[in-house]
């Protein structure tokens, strides 16, 4: 077996050194009936590297990638073009293969790493301070909710519509059994965020509101006004970002009030793996830090005065506080918080509002080819890179009709909504620097004919 | 929160330290290497683009105008400054990295090259079921897999890592025992070796967490644990093979115990590779356990994540496994999530995190268990449990080995402070261990044993490199009980002396900020 090390004879003299008859000596305190005399029965036996790549090639074969064809899909997960640099440094073995930084003398690589993501990130979102990185996005909201919960000592949330459906669901989930109070509701297929609504649901109960930006319709709307109403009642404007680069283009969450502002990183350097590994981003502001989840690093000296970093504020975490930690978490997501981290390196910021700048000028253009398409009607007027699109029928046929043309269309509103009929017609189209024209009109065309 | 202060300052030599200082503050190999904030610029980009179009009109006041504040770096700057900064790292690619209860093993290049198929990488997850029907492969094979190996009943796939499990695991339980109208079950039972991941997921879910104290022979009390069951407990977490690197005898006996009080037994399987193949978990009672795919089945750790923490459960908690999960029907795979649950799996406790799950982690675990086979995964628990006894009988004579006289141990091997001179601890040895060019174990835990050193040498090293360690921790658990002042200042030859932590949690500096005379001179 090619990655175990021991030969025969080493196991042979390594149990006469410990005194063992046997390996079965080493199992004695299995109970009789539990142990198992050979291998379990029905599973096949081990496999060369060529064997099993080629296996697991088939298994890739079976699934259209999004550089197969035309893709449009957003919601929540992007596509976009990440630097050979990017994934080679994450392979190196120091990161890639190093664990929790617990000895900081011999881990400064990914703690001064995870202090530069810190920064970044903050910067980023317009926040004083981030974290290390938790799950993914949709974990990091509810880890906010239940920050705002903490920190108000108010139970009720009040979740805007715009809000990825899958964020919600946690976010029920969670809130099912720690007793808080979720207000939600389904988007309505319209121009505008719900604001007017968050607004009004805000009263002396409120712990905080939670408002996607942009929604996940592609929306965006100005939160200042939100930050505002939520802090006249006591109550923490959550922000919750899930396409990160739109911050190169738009107004940062944390710069129009927000006070915990969450998301997914992602669209900058993580890559699309089916939903996962991702990387939470969580910031917030400098006053609330003491009642954050998650991973910090911080900045201190060694013995010899020289500057370097160490996790820090554990004591808010559960291997000191245990029951009485902020949060479970232990393993986030460094190595993805890494390729980020490079990859806004790379960009710059430059790179990053020149990126952002394409994204929405490709989004714009496709939207104006699209809504030429007799019988679609675009509902989203303000944008960054994604926008939804009313269709003459459901959208759900659809897409799974173009799926087979090769085309991935868009993310119908019928899967992320199966009980709402009323946004059965709505498609999400996502537009990124990796989108060309020709894709676009390959899309409006083949919708053009299965609409007809 | 302070200004915190950039750049290099010279090194202030400790006594007795003669070694000239370099005018870079190198050493040779050993590269200093400044914050991205203090080298790049907002200028200066690694990325090529076609100049950009103006922004539409319509974004009117939302456009970003103050600066961002991001430095960026050209592309060879941006490999040499995270190489430098990798190399400031111990791995396992490096060496042993026995972190006890941790399971630092090997990780299969094989793996990184196949998660990385484009059908893998690039795969968005809202992509229609029928257009990624291998990706569904992948989680239904895997999925076979664990409960295979585990003797369960089902699997989620979803949870993100071991806590995010056990998270998994608890909801389960309250859901079953809310499904049951027991929700005046209020109390969870934890040991005290556990980790401190499970009494945070208990409190998290809304239980009271009591200790369960530890036998001297470092296992659960076992009578004590039955004796506080009543119609109050809702469960009992339960490491085995536990923190101490020993198997709980008992555990079909308190299982059973559990069981007849009305609960459920959750078992924390962060130690899963010590038995993988050769003790299937569910002969034991267990009703649910969280597997850590980056410990047991490879997946790299990359420096504190990503995870991935499936769980598996007993036929009775099976209906209140969360969504989604993949089917396998006639006509291929399906996904069943909210809209499709309602037809047969209505008692989910709901959604944990959006879309599947640790994809990327699934591929290389897949691909790690394919490699390795039945048999081979039998092989690994073999030899993980054989290096690690190897370390306990060559360092007992050394070190106290509080549980060693009792019998072999599991896949980790546990040491106490016992008998190091007066003013020398734990932590000493451990920082004279990274001199010697390897990474320390888990220290001070668990917490039943005093200054506690555990060791998990993991199946994937050598007996070459096993001696070597053992020589080094012999030579070090001989200085440090004779009292060796050396190890006090340990380590002296890593990128850094030891670290003020103090310091930094009294006076957090968590982002960089310009300093304070170069903000100055720049308004």
């Amino acid at each position: 077996m090619r990655y175990l090390p021991l030969t025969s004879d080493d196991r042979t003299a390594m149990l006469a050194a410990i005194g063992a008859g046997s390996i079965d000596d080493l199992f004695a305190d299995v109970p009789e009936a539990a142990r198992l005399s050979g291998p379990i029965p029905g599973l096949p036996l081990h496999a060369s590297e060529m064997a099993v790549e080629r296996h697991m090639a088939a298994l890739a074969r079976q699934n259209m990638a999004a550089g197969d064809g035309p893709f449009f899909l957003g919601c929540g997960a992007y596509r976009h073009h990440v630097p050979a640099s990017v994934d080679h440094l994450i392979q190196r073995g120091e990161f890639l293969t190093a664990y929790t930084p617990y000895q900081p003398e011999i881990a400064q690589g990914t703690l001064q790493m995870m202090f530069e993501f810190q920064s970044q990130v903050a910067r980023l979102l317009g926040c004083d301070v981030a974290n290390a990185s938790m799950y993914d996005g949709s974990t990091a909201c509810w880890e906010a909710i239940a920050m705002a919960r903490r920190v108000t000592r108010r139970g009720k949330a009040i979740l805007s519509s715009g809000l990825h459906p899958h964020y919600v669901s946690v976010a029920k989930t969670m809130a099912r059994f720690t007793g808080d109070v979720l207000e939600t509701a389904a988007p309505a297929l319209g121009p505008d965020p719900d604001f007017a609504a968050l607004l009004d649901a805000i009263d002396d109960d409120t712990s905080c509101v939670v408002v996607q930006y942009p929604d996940i319709l592609g929306r965006v709307g100005d939160l200042s006004e939100l930050a505002a109403a939520a802090h006249a009642k006591k109550a923490l404007l959550v922000a919750v970002v899930t396409e990160p680069v739109a911050l190169g283009l738009l107004k940062a969450p944390g710069e129009m009030g927000a006070d915990i502002v969450v998301g997914e990183g992602q669209s900058l350097g993580v890559g699309l793996q089916f939903g996962g590994p991702y990387a939470g981003l969580f910031a917030c502001s400098e006053k609330l830090v003491r009642q954050m989840p998650g991973r910090l690093c911080g900045e201190t000296v060694d013995a010899e005065g020289r500057r370097g970093f160490v996790l820090t504020l554990s004591t808010r975490e559960q291997h000191i506080r245990r029951e009485k930690a902020t949060s479970n978490i232990c393993t986030s997501s460094v190595l993805c918080a890494l390729a980020m981290s490079i990859h806004m390196t790379l960009l710059g910021e430059k790179g990053l509002r020149d990126l952002a700048a394409i994204n929405h000028a490709a989004a714009v253009d496709a939207a104006a080819r699209l809504a030429k398409v007799p019988g679609i009607e675009l509902v989203t007027d303000r944008f960054f890179n994604e926008f939804t699109i009313r269709l003459p029928q459901e959208a759900r046929p659809v897409v799974r009709a173009l799926a087979g043309r090769g085309i991935l269309a868009g993310v119908s509103l019928g899967r992320l909504y199966p009980d709402e009929p009323g946004l059965a017609n709505g498609l999400v189209v996502a537009v990124t620097e990796t989108t060309p024209a020709a894709d676009v009109d390959a899309l409006a065309e083949a919708l053009q004919e299965v609409l007809a | 929160m302070t200004i915190n202060q950039s750049g290099w300052r010279p090194a202030r030599p400790l006594e007795g330290d003669a070694e000239p200082a370099t005018f870079t503050g190198n050493r040779a190999l050993m590269l200093e290497e400044p914050l991205i904030f203090e080298i790049g610029s907002g200028a200066t980009t690694g990325v090529d683009f076609d100049a950009p179009a103006l922004p539409a009109g319509g974004l009117g006041g939302l456009l970003r105008t103050a600066p961002i504040g991001l430095p960026g770096l050209s592309e060879p700057e941006t490999v040499r400054h995270y190489t430098r900064l990798s190399r400031q790292n111990y791995a396992i690619d490096l060496g042993l990295f026995p972190l006890g209860s941790c399971t630092m093993k090997h990780n299969p290049r094989l793996n990184e090259r196949v998660a990385r198929m484009p059908g893998f990488a690039d795969l968005h997850p809202l992509t229609p079921v029928d257009a990624c029907q291998g990706a569904l492969a992948v989680i239904d094979q895997l999925a076979h897999w664990l409960v295979t190996l585990t003797g369960m009943h089902s699997v989620a796939m979803s949870p993100k890592a071991g806590a995010h499990g056990e998270l998994c695991g608890i909801l389960a339980i309250r859901a079953a025992l809310d499904a049951r109208g027991e929700g005046a079950r209020k109390t969870i039972l934890v040991p005290e070796s556990a980790h401190g991941t499970n009494p945070a997921t208990a409190a998290f879910a809304g239980y009271a967490v009591e200790d369960i104290p530890a036998t001297p022979d470092g296992r659960v009390d076992t009578a004590a644990l039955i004796a506080r069951l009543g119609p109050d407990v809702a469960a009992v977490m339960i490491t085995n093979p536990n923190t101490c690197g020993l198997f709980e005898r008992d555990m079909k006996t308190i299982s059973d115990a559990v069981h007849a009080a009305g609960a459920f037994v959750y078992c924390d399987g962060a130690n899963f590779n010590a038995i993988v193949g050769r003790v299937r978990p569910g002969d034991l009672g267990v009703d649910a356990m969280h597997i850590n795919l980056h410990k047991t089945f490879s997946t790299p750790h990359g420096g504190g994540g990503p995870g991935s923490g499936p769980v598996v459960f007993s036929a009775a908690l099976s209906p209140y496994a969360p969504l989604p999960f993949v089917e396998k029907t006639a006509d291929g795979f399906r996904l069943v999530e909210e809209e499709t649950a309602g037809e047969h799996h209505a008692g989910s406790f709901g959604r944990m995190t959006a879309f599947h799950g640790q994809m990327g982690m699934f591929t290389r675990a897949l691909t790690y268990i394919l490699s390795h086979g039945a048999d081979g995964l039998r092989q690994v628990a073999e030899d993980a449990v054989l290096n690690a006894n190897y370390v306990l009988r060559s360092l007992q004579d050394v070190l106290d080995a509080p549980f060693a006289a009792a019998g072999p141990c599991m896949h980790e091997a546990i040491f106490s402070d016992a008998g190091l001179a007066e003013g020398v601890s734990t932590i000493d040895v451990a920082k004279a261990l990274i001199d010697e060019g390897f990474h320390p174990m888990t220290m001070y835990f668990p917490l039943v044993v005093h200054g506690a050193m555990l060791i998990e040498p993991t199946e994937t090293e050598s007996k070459a490199g096993l001696d070597q360690f053992i020589g080094a921790l012999r030579s070090v658990a001989e200085r440090a009980k004779a009292g060796d002042p050396g190890l006090k200042t340990a380590p002296h030859h890593a990128p850094r002396r030891r670290l003020d932590e103090t310091l930094a949690a009294r006076r957090p500096v968590l982002v960089w900020k310009e300093p304070v005379a170069a903000a100055a001179a720049a308004e």
